[in-house]
């Protein structure tokens, strides 16, 4: 018993001791908290009652499948914009107009997860015009416009499984790119045994078109590439915007167990894809046209229902029919997660999340080795370079698990660490780590302001965590992921401030607010109001039976809706009631919710017409309301439709006030 | 009339054209909830909202109280205005030509008589706009009414309103200066010397 207890004992201090040793090892010195002076790093982040913040701040919604905005420094929550995922509270998602935008090749589908909010840019700048963000699930691209945070379109992407890689934008935003993080057989619905992986699987990089007016995007092209896993990706700028790299892993080709499966090469790779010349290559044809089935959902007017354009085919380049080089792999150790490129556009950061060093490739040095014809091996016809010919350095110590990099435009890079759950800051000339912080906890990306842009304003840095666990004021055993905010204005990163956020932000985006505030509608202009179910004229407002089908339009302005008592609708009707909100003025909005509906609410921002369907399976009255506190008189801004038996011969009728 | 004063005349009868391009009065409003303001610019031939919908939210929110909407089409004086400025500028035109200081006395005398004319008939309007509310107003306050000031500031419930002349008016009183420069200078200045 005693012995059992000391062999115990002996177990729990060599194990504390290699543990110790192990961290010392791969992590160097231990971290700083590094938080500054309480009342200074107070008066950093306060805003005044009144006034702005300096940047807006957009937090993917992760696992909520919405995006939300917030104010930097003050870190408030502004909005939470809805994308992916049904919204209830504004009826996104339940109203007529809105419900197509979540249609897929597989049906309606009500949620999904969002990682990678990337603003739109020109010559490598945010520019504010519109911001992108991926569906992983079910393979997607949301585009959201920045003058109304609005969710504008949404485009599938087939032939992918897990659009991870996705939505950064090129240079000039010629281009959002997605990728398949899980391979899967190119043609689509192929029945197949899952070890057949190495065979019928492929992998896909999509580039999608953005029309620089509209903003519309468009499948142009697909690579066809080894089944590996398509992790990140992003576009170079500068001397290298003509070419997106995306990290892989599972180069092992494996298709279960890959926690252990997928480890095992020392190298994986880089993939750097020269989009320029695919482009060309798909527009001198020698690209290749294949069946495939896929959305893109979007509206024609300002306003209106979304609408469902259904795709039947997509131009693919596949790497083991085209003799032209496009694209080149670099080994990178130990399956890479982040890729990112510093503001010069000369190094290419490598996250090995398994490595014990950050290689940081060198885009010059690439182009040396391309034409020098540096290559270890050819896969399915895309030349494997040589990795001591592309690498322009390794940073060492860089702690357990580097995951995804940002830059701060002084010659400094700062990498999110996960294991270690600290951020390492490195200088871009020694490769050689000068700082390094706490993350509470367990780090994911990081975000710096512009840092990823050519012009980085490097002023803050959001640390977007995993897991809260005793941070704030506990919330039961699910508790939200907390973000982090430092100022990295001076020579140390210094922790400001630690706060909750909604679902599970994975990448974020700041802009500088100066940039876009101008640009955002106070109001939808009821002149520019081309819905075809608008209500333009309140001395329009009617209702209209055809067969089964009843349609109200209806208006609102404080406070009373136009018509408020409706009878005639019969059991069995389905009614669509079209709410237009006639007014014109900032943040007046209205809603409405009808007793029983088996709907959400639907809210009506000014000048805007929403539809609200409903389908009354009882007869009875059935009052109806504004969901918003719109005015002094709100709590009498209601009405009641009266529903008869279906074989009734109440006539429809409408009426307001003593109409 | 010497041909300085001439010219003099001329131009302060033209400085009326601007009116035409311009608003002569301001009613500007404010309220907590709209720290932006609101407010409406009177026109000689039209009634505007500062801001593009003001004029709208403005009767949106007068309703509460009972006061009627203002449409521009309510108001014969815009019709009117237009050519009684079209009138002055050509009178004072006149004078100028002529060069009779009896036509430019009548042009001042004119000037004044219509000035006098319109705050009346501002004055006349707000009371009616301020006092004739609907019986089926949602908000009645007893004793209360909502004549806005004829000029400065007045606080009607959560309202600050405050009614100023315009840039139009400038033009207005910089033309009455030259035609009484002109009087001061062809009577006074030339006499003594």
């Amino acid at each position: 018993m005693k012995e059992q207890k000391s062999k115990t004992l002996r177990g729990f201090l060599f194990g504390a001791g290699f543990v110790a040793i192990a961290a010392f090892l791969f992590t160097g010195c231990p971290s700083q908290q590094g938080m500054m002076d309480t009342r200074e790093a107070a008066q950093k982040v306060y805003v005044a009652p009144g006034e702005h913040d300096e940047y807006y701040g957009f937090f993917s919604g992760g696992y909520s499948g919405q995006l939300s905005v917030w104010g930097l420094p003050s870190s408030r929550l502004l909005k939470v914009i809805p994308v992916f995922s049904q919204d209830p509270e504004s009826g996104y998602g339940y109203s007529e107009e809105t419900k197509p935008l979540f249609e897929t090749s597989y049906g309606f589908i009500p949620w999904d997860d969002s990682h990678h909010p990337h603003i739109s840019q020109t010559d490598g700048d945010a520019d504010g015009r519109w911001i992108f963000i991926n569906a992983n699930n079910t393979p997607r691209i949301a585009r959201i416009d920045l003058k109304t945070f609005e969710t504008k379109e949404i485009l599938e992407l087939p032939n992918t499984g897990g659009n991870h890689a996705s939505s950064f934008v090129t240079s000039n935003t010629e281009y959002v790119i997605g990728g398949t993080r899980f391979s899967i057989p190119y043609e689509a619905d192929l029945d197949v045994p899952i070890d057949s992986y190495s065979d019928e699987f492929r992998g896909a990089l999509s580039f999608v078109a953005v029309d620089q007016e509209t903003g519309m995007m468009d499948l142009d092209f697909q690579i066809v590439v080894p089944p590996y896993n398509y992790d990140l990706g992003r576009a170079g700028k500068g001397p290298s915007a003509d070419w997106v790299f995306f990290t892989t892993y599972n180069t092992e080709e494996a298709h279960t167990m890959l926690e252990v499966n997928a480890s095992r090469y020392d190298k994986d790779f880089i993939a750097a894809v020269n989009w320029r010349k695919a482009a060309e290559l798909v527009e001198q044809g020698h690209g290749r046209t294949v069946s495939a089935e896929y959305y893109h959902n979007y509206y024609e007017g300002n306003q209106g229902y979304a609408i469902n354009d259904i795709k039947d085919q997509v131009t693919i380049l596949d790497t083991r029919e085209i003799d032209e080089n496009f694209i080149y792999y670099l080994p990178t150790p130990k399956s890479p997660h982040g890729v990112d490129v510093d503001p010069t556009g000369e190094y290419i950061v490598g996250g090995g999340k398994l490595a014990t060093v950050i290689p940081v490739h060198s885009f010059s040095r690439m182009l040396e080795a391309i034409d020098n014809n540096e290559v270890e091996e050819v896969i399915d016809g895309i030349p494997v370079l040589n990795y001591d010919a592309t690498i322009a350095g390794e940073v060492e110590n860089p702690g357990l698990g580097p995951l995804h990099t940002e830059f701060d435009g002084r010659g400094y890079a700062y990498t999110s660490v996960y294991i270690s759950s600290e951020i390492v800051k490195w200088s871009l000339e020694t490769f050689e780590v000068v700082d390094r912080i706490d993350a509470y906890y367990s780090i994911g990306h990081l975000m710096i302001t512009g840092g990823d842009t050519k012009n980085p304003d490097a002023r803050y840095m959001v640390g977007l965590t995993k897991t809260a666990k005793d941070r704030y004021l506990p919330t039961g055993p699910k508790q939200n992921h907390p973000a982090q905010l430092y100022d990295i204005s001076g020579d140390r990163m210094e922790l400001l401030l630690d706060f909750p956020t909604i679902g599970e932000p994975h990448y974020a985006q700041a802009i500088r607010a100066d940039k876009i505030v101008d640009q955002v509608a106070q109001i939808y202009e009821m002149e520019e109001n081309d819905h075809p179910d608008a209500l333009l004229r309140i001395a329009d407002n009617r209702v209209e039976r055809d067969g089964n089908t009843v349609h109200v339009y209806m208006g609102s302005t404080r406070s009373h809706f136009r018509p408020d008592n409706i009878e005639g609708i019969r059991v069995g009707d389905t009614v669509y009631i079209h709410l237009t909100n006639l007014e014109q003025e900032w943040d007046v909005v209205h809603g409405i919710a009808v007793k029983g509906a088996n709907n959400a609410e639907i809210l009506v921002a000014p000048g805007q017409t929403k539809t609200l369907k409903w389908e009354p399976t009882r007869t009875g009255i059935y009052p109806f309301y504004c969901t918003a506190f719109c005015s002094a008189l709100h709590q009498e801004m209601q009405g009641y439709i009266r529903v008869s038996a279906e074989d009734s011969d109440v006539e429809l009728a409408w009426r307001t006030g003593t109409d | 009339m010497r041909i300085e004063s001439k010219i003099g005349m001329a131009l302060g009868a033209l400085m009326l054209i601007a009116l035409y391009f311009m608003p002569f009065w301001t009613i500007d409003m404010s309220a907590p909830q709209y720290p932006e303001g609101i407010g409406m610019y009177i026109h000689i031939d039209d009634v505007t909202g500062h801001k593009r919908h003001d004029l709208q939210n403005i009767n949106t929110l007068n309703h509460y109280i009972g006061m009627a909407e203002i449409h521009r089409d309510d108001f014969p004086e815009f019709d009117i205005m237009p050519w009684i400025i079209g009138f002055l500028i050509a009178f004072g035109l006149l004078a100028a030509a002529v060069g009779s200081m009896k036509l430019v006395i009548t042009w001042i005398v004119l000037m004044v008589i219509l000035g006098i004319v319109g705050l009346v008939d501002f004055y006349m309007w707000g009371h009616e706009y301020g006092h004739n509310l609907s019986p089926d107003a949602p908000i009645r306050v007893p004793g209360m009414s909502y004549q806005p000031p004829l000029i400065g500031c007045k606080q009607l419930l959560n309202i600050n309103a405050c009614s100023w002349p315009y840039t139009g008016s400038i033009f207005i009183g910089l033309s009455m200066l030259m035609a009484s420069g002109v009087v001061y200078y062809e009577k006074f200045k030339i006499k003594k010397d």
